[in-house]
């Protein structure tokens, strides 16, 4: 084939995945955008394999058939709870394959025409270098996330002396070691490249604690992209550059709307150490205040007798795969003549958009299912705010308590609506450690239990 | 490739920022309700590294690149099949307001 012709194909995978990720705009486009993706895919691997060089087609095509096979079978058993840590995982073998790629080109460059064993082009040499920088940071970092967000790893935020400062010096040994591999190209500067970076990826990661995940999934997802560009240099490639930068550009938005949803800047939450989980102490100077408890029942009378109620789910839906009960919940009420719906907090869960598919898992109709700016001024005129499994992003503190590390982030305004039921395991605070004085508040129910057993007691109470 | 490298290194970096900016105006297009399903594409379609993997497996004979080219091939088909399976299935889940089946856990 003419290198015209597969600039060409390349080109129109490229374009497909752009409409890839354009027809994420809409649900109702989304699924043929997917498919856009995968069409793309597939034209971008066939004229690759009609390379002249390309000749081992059953070592490719096994290879192909044995990912294929894992991918698959991961992708369709997983549970939508554990999509976070399937996303992290998944990133990580970008990371990898990034590495890789370019060890294979460091090692073979005449296959990419990128120069001879001991003399591959500068140029190249620098690009392959940042390609395994990133793609080993991703690999690494992504397997730290991995372990956070499964549990394996303790999720609190780990923090030591000169964290800081020994990152930015393992930076600078990095920097150094590029440096030195582009001028002798050696095999052991190359390794050594790759090993430093895992151990900085993993050093990134670290400080940073569970609830801030979102952030850091993101930028991972981020990083893989740029993995992919850097190879897409190394090789000339336009369809790994355009790709690598969509992805980049992705993930770095989202971890800005994350970070925005904190009110805390990309940095603030790279640098890491904000909270951990909640085992902090339970609240000092609150210890006399007066908590209004509830069971199932009351909570069922209360949102039976109310004509609005808006739903609030969080991470503690999630733990508890209280989804399902939870829409069962909803479809009562709302045959009751009830005006159910949802809303979310950009960073709710674990991952960007972790509630939506929750919910949408239990079969929510989108269309019930709104995000903080659309629904924030309906709760002044909501009788009823049923928040399961969130904590800090109700807390009114946010607003006017100016010493509150909370403070100046996007709340959810429950508390105006007329009355308030809480499902929480505890008393214990958020992640952020800060007491919620909406627990306090005559309108407010707590109902304490896990959040599944507390739904489908709810609907036992209401079909009585 | 037969161009002088600097002018295909001046090419790439015009199609990178270009592609940044299409990147950055059809991202914040995306409904943030679909911000997984965004992830779970982004994350496939980044897979597309794979190209720069079959380039390296595709020498016939043994040597120390193609290995490390058919494990690209193996870990970038990974994510490829996992990550469009997994936004098939996130993206089927967001129905219309329609009749609700019931659904057993």
């Amino acid at each position: 084939m003419s290198s015209n012709i597969v600039a060409i194909l390349y080109l129109i995978s490229a374009l497909l995945f752009i409409f890839a990720l354009r027809g994420l705009s809409h649900p109702e486009s989304s699924r043929m955008g997917n498919i856009f993706g995968i069409i793309g895919m597939i034209i971008a691997v066939f004229t690759t394999l009609m390379f002249k060089s390309v000749l081992s087609y059953y070592e490719i095509g096994a290879a192909i058939l044995i990912g294929g096979a894992i991918g698959s079978f991961i992708a369709l058993r997983i549970e939508m709870t554990a999509l976070p840590q399937l996303v992290a995982a998944f990133h990580s073998l970008v990371g990898l394959a990034a590495v890789f790629v370019a060890a294979a080109a460091f090692y073979d460059p005449v296959a990419f025409s990128i120069g001879k064993v001991g003399s591959i082009k500068t140029a190249s040499l620098v690009e392959m270098s940042i390609g395994t920088f990133i793609g080993a940071i991703t690999f690494s970092g992504s397997v730290l996330a991995f372990g956070k967000l499964q549990g394996t790893i303790s999720g609190k935020p780990i923090v030591f002396k000169f964290q800081h400062l020994i990152n930015a010096l393992i930076f600078l040994l990095i920097i150094i070691l590029i440096i030195l591999f582009v001028i002798n190209q050696s095999p052991t500067i190359f390794w050594t490249i790759v090993i430093v970076s895992i151990l900085l990826g993993f050093l990134v990661v670290i400080p940073i604690g569970g609830a801030d995940m979102p952030v850091v999934v993101s930028m991972l997802n981020s990083y893989s992209g740029w993995a992919a560009c850097g190879i897409g240099f190394t090789l000339s490639n336009n369809l790994l550059i355009i790709t690598g930068a969509l992805v980049g550009a992705s993930g770095a938005i989202l971890s800005y709307i994350m970070s925005k949803g904190m009110n805390r800047s990309i940095i603030n939450v790279v640098l890491g150490g904000f909270g951990g989980e909640q085992d902090t102490s339970a609240s000092k100077d609150n210890s006399d205040k007066i908590v209004k408890q509830g069971n199932a029942e009351d909570a069922a009378y209360i949102m039976k007798n109310a004509d609005s109620v808006i739903i609030v789910p969080g991470y503690g839906m999630a733990v508890a795969q209280a989804q399902h009960a939870l829409r069962e919940m909803g479809d009562i009420l709302k045959k009751e003549g009830i005006d159910v719906r949802y809303a979310i907090h950009p960073v709710a869960g674990r991952m960007p958009g972790h509630m939506n598919v929750l919910l949408a898992e239990a079969n929510v109709p989108y269309e019930e299912v709104l995000e903080l700016d659309e629904i924030n001024h309906d709760f002044p005129m909501t009788e009823v705010s049923f928040v399961i499994g969130a904590n800090d992003v109700t807390n009114p503190a946010a607003k006017t308590d100016e010493s509150s590390p909370i403070f100046g982030m996007p709340i959810l305004d429950v508390e105006k609506s007329q009355s308030v039921l809480f499902v929480k395991r505890s008393m214990a605070t958020g992640y952020s450690g800060v007491d919620n004085e909406l627990f306090y508040r005559d309108n407010t129910t707590m109902l304490f239990g896990d959040a599944k057993k507390m739904c489908e007691d709810i609907v036992k109470s209401l079909s009585a | 490739m037969e161009a002088h490298s600097s002018e295909v290194f001046v090419i790439g970096l015009t199609v990178f920022f270009l592609a940044c900016i299409i990147g950055y105006y059809v991202v914040w297009s995306v409904t943030p309700a679909l911000h997984s399903p965004l992830m779970g594409v982004t994350n496939a379609i980044s897979s597309v590294i794979i190209v720069g993997a079959i380039l390296a497996a595709g020498p016939q004979g043994f040597d120390t690149s193609k290995i490390f080219g058919l494990i690209g091939v193996v870990l970038a088909s990974v994510n490829i099949f996992g990550g469009f399976l997994v936004t098939y299935r996130m993206l089927s889940m967001f129905k219309k307001k329609t009749k609700k089946t019931k659904e057993k856990e």
